[in-house]
């Protein structure tokens, strides 16, 4: 229900927000110079193909009614169905920030034990100025420094696209694919792991001065011992929270690490649609990143339950009693 | 423990040839009395800590930020105390006045800015870091408090069975662990539920199981029977003066010296860090028998003790714990 009225706000105000901007969707799509050489008819015939004449609301309406039957329209920048253009992209997109959300969760958790167990020693201190810095860095920004360095002077790694130039799609190997990842979604790491490091390290610091980690001490554990048998389980459940609500961060960064890298994923198009006035491929770009930020919320929530015990029993209880 | 210098520890050869060797039943050594029970196994103490302080570094509070300066603040000082084969010590003192310290002193577990300096033996063995390090929950153990001191993710049972000796076999155990749930009357249904889902009394005993499927010499119980009314509080006692009698030693830290004078032998009045006196319950008959003027105050104290003028003053209700004084 709730995911529902979200996916119905979402569009909403996906196509309010693109019917207020100022750009005219036929001067944005066939340039300023064939726009003022055109004869009256033909930008007037232009005008009713990207329905810029016809009002807000019939054209939401319009969406929607289509949209409910699984019709998502039609792509007019593209030229193609708007689920075929999404399914294109999304699989550069997944691709780019799995790896991004895994590689930052799994670095981020293990930076952020190694700092909290080590408080106020040296390591510590390189890991947390590593974060500050981290967390203070624009996502572009960082992008181009890799491109520069990496690309540029060091040449390991290609400057764009997600595929080689000139080379068949045919004989385009997993090695290029993954070739041509590699720089963005480290980018996309680097910045996610800040978040999810710091935030380990504090809980770390409160789980090795709680009571159980000082009684598991006292019956003979080391300060590792304990936190492997009784810290990564009581670490693990805010961080994997944590980590899924930020879905969120990792699409809004494969926007512009996308921009940067000029890497065609669904962050590339959204520009693209956004910038074209493509109003039916941005709303439908729009719904699927919140249904996707809605599952990680959602799977994390579930996933309290499953981890922690009082949680998962104090709801059977209350089915029991209700 | 520090390190002595030369000359120290020639000053001290003698006082520590005693410390280890001369002991005979039923007389004043080092600052203490006897109770009945209390045994020399071996001619020594089972535990003994003498002259033991803890301290710590730390910032003058109400300085401003940049100016407060580092200030070292004692909490325990030459606190002596011994516990003998068979008996239990109650450590009576106001609640945060240091007690638990005590603990964490004897058990090896310092915090950063801690500075402790004294003598501890164990069974005869003089004791350093690493030996207390190496002794905590293989020959003393601590009963903490409550069920915040468990794991709350975990099933309870595993948690009894501890971690402690990866050598060890876990079947083997399991199997331990299920004998103390028997002898204690915990179902082994218990061993699968999580700490949140036990009551006082089970969690109680599951603590005390914890530290008993170490097979210790010695036993720390840090205010073990916390919310409990004296009745209950003795009766959950039964158990520490089981383990007393098989011929351990017992070291409880409590605030209420009426649960003390019940269930102890000996009690040893704790007072702003330090240990006034030590001596056997039976000496609180009467205040002519003990020597502290602060534990005189404490008998007068006691509920069934009119208390002198100029006495502690009486606290509404009629149970009397140090905190009130």
């Amino acid at each position: 229900m709730k995911f529902v009225l979200l996916m119905f706000a979402v569009s909403l105000v996906t196509f309010v927000l693109v019917s207020v901007s100022p750009i005219d969707p036929v001067q944005a799509n066939v340039g300023q110079a064939a726009l003022v050489n055109m004869s009256e008819a033909k930008r007037a015939q232009l005008a009713e193909y990207w329905g810029a004449n016809t009002p807000l609301f019939e054209r939401y309406a319009n969406w929607l009614y289509s949209a409910v039957q699984g019709d998502l329209g039609t792509s007019l920048r593209y030229n193609a169905p708007v689920a075929d253009v999404i399914a294109n992209r999304a699989l550069n997109s997944l691709a780019l920030m799995v790896t991004a959300w895994v590689v930052s969760g799994v670095l981020g958790f293990a930076l952020g034990i190694l700092a909290g167990a080590n408080r106020g020693r040296l390591i510590d201190r390189i890991v947390k100025g590593y974060c500050f810095l981290l967390a203070s860095v624009p996502t572009f920004w960082l992008g181009l420094v890799f491109l520069i360095v990496f690309s540029v002077w060091l040449g390991w790694f290609p400057f764009g696209f997600s595929v080689p130039i000139g080379v068949a799609a045919a004989d385009v190997t997993l090695a290029d694919a993954l070739h041509h990842l590699a720089l963005p979604a480290l980018t996309l790491s680097v910045v996610g792991v800040a978040n999810i490091a710091l935030h380990t390290r504090e809980k770390t610091v409160d789980v090795l001065e709680s009571d159980y980690v000082r009684f598991a001490r006292a019956r003979g554990l080391s300060t590792w011992g304990a936190l492997r048998h009784h810290g990564l389980r009581n670490l693990m459940m805010p961080a994997l929270t944590l980590q899924f609500a930020s879905i969120s961060e990792i699409f809004g960064g494969s926007v512009l690490v996308e921009q940067v890298f000029s890497y065609p994923g669904l962050g590339q198009a959204a520009v693209t649609a956004g910038l074209g006035g493509d109003v039916a491929l941005l709303a439908g770009i729009a719904v699927l990143s919140a249904a996707f930020v809605f599952g990680g919320n959602l799977i994390a929530n579930m996933l309290y339950g499953v981890v922690d015990p009082r949680i998962r029993r104090g709801e059977q209880a209350g089915e029991l009693h209700a | 423990m520090e390190k002595l210098t030369e000359q120290e520890a020639l000053g001290l050869r003698e006082v520590i040839e005693h410390e280890r060797t001369q002991h005979e039943d039923a007389q004043v050594h080092h600052h203490h009395k006897h109770a009945s029970v209390s045994r020399h196994e071996h001619g020594h103490h089972l535990l003994q800590v003498e002259d033991l302080s803890v301290g710590f570094r730390m910032y003058e509070e109400n300085a401003p930020f940049f100016q407060a300066k580092q200030r070292f603040v004692p909490v325990i000082e030459n606190l002596s105390i011994s516990v003998h084969a068979g008996e239990i010590v109650a450590v009576v003192g106001a609640s945060g006045s240091g007690k638990t310290l005590l603990a964490d002193a004897i058990l090896g577990l310092f915090e950063p800015n801690a500075t402790v300096t004294g003598r501890i033996w164990f069974d005869g063995e003089a004791m350093d870091a690493a030996a207390l390090e190496r002794v905590r929950g293989r020959g003393v153990s601590l009963v903490p408090q409550s069920v915040n001191n468990l794991d709350p993710l975990m099933r309870v049972g595993r948690q009894v069975e501890g971690f402690a000796y990866p050598e060890a076999d876990r079947a083997a155990r399991r199997r331990k662990r299920e004998e103390l749930f028997a002898r204690y009357g915990l179902g082994e249904e218990v061993a699968k539920l999580y700490p949140f889902e036990l009551s006082g009394g089970m969690a109680r005993r599951v603590l005390l199981c914890c530290a008993l499927m170490d097979d210790p010499r010695v036993v720390i119980a840090d205010e073990p029977t916390p919310g409990l009314d004296l009745d209950l509080a003795v009766r959950a006692l039964d158990d520490f003066r089981d383990f007393a009698n098989a011929g351990g030693g017992v070291m409880l830290i409590t605030h209420d010296i009426e649960l003390a004078l019940q269930v102890a032998d000996r009690v040893a009045v704790f007072r702003e860090g330090t240990v006034v006196e030590e001596t056997a319950v039976a000496n609180f008959a009467s205040p002519d028998m003990l020597e502290h003027p602060f534990s005189k105050e404490l008998w007068h104290a006691l509920p069934e003790h009119d208390f002198v003028p100029g006495g502690p003053r009486r606290s509404a209700g009629n149970t009397q714990s140090l905190d009130d004084l």
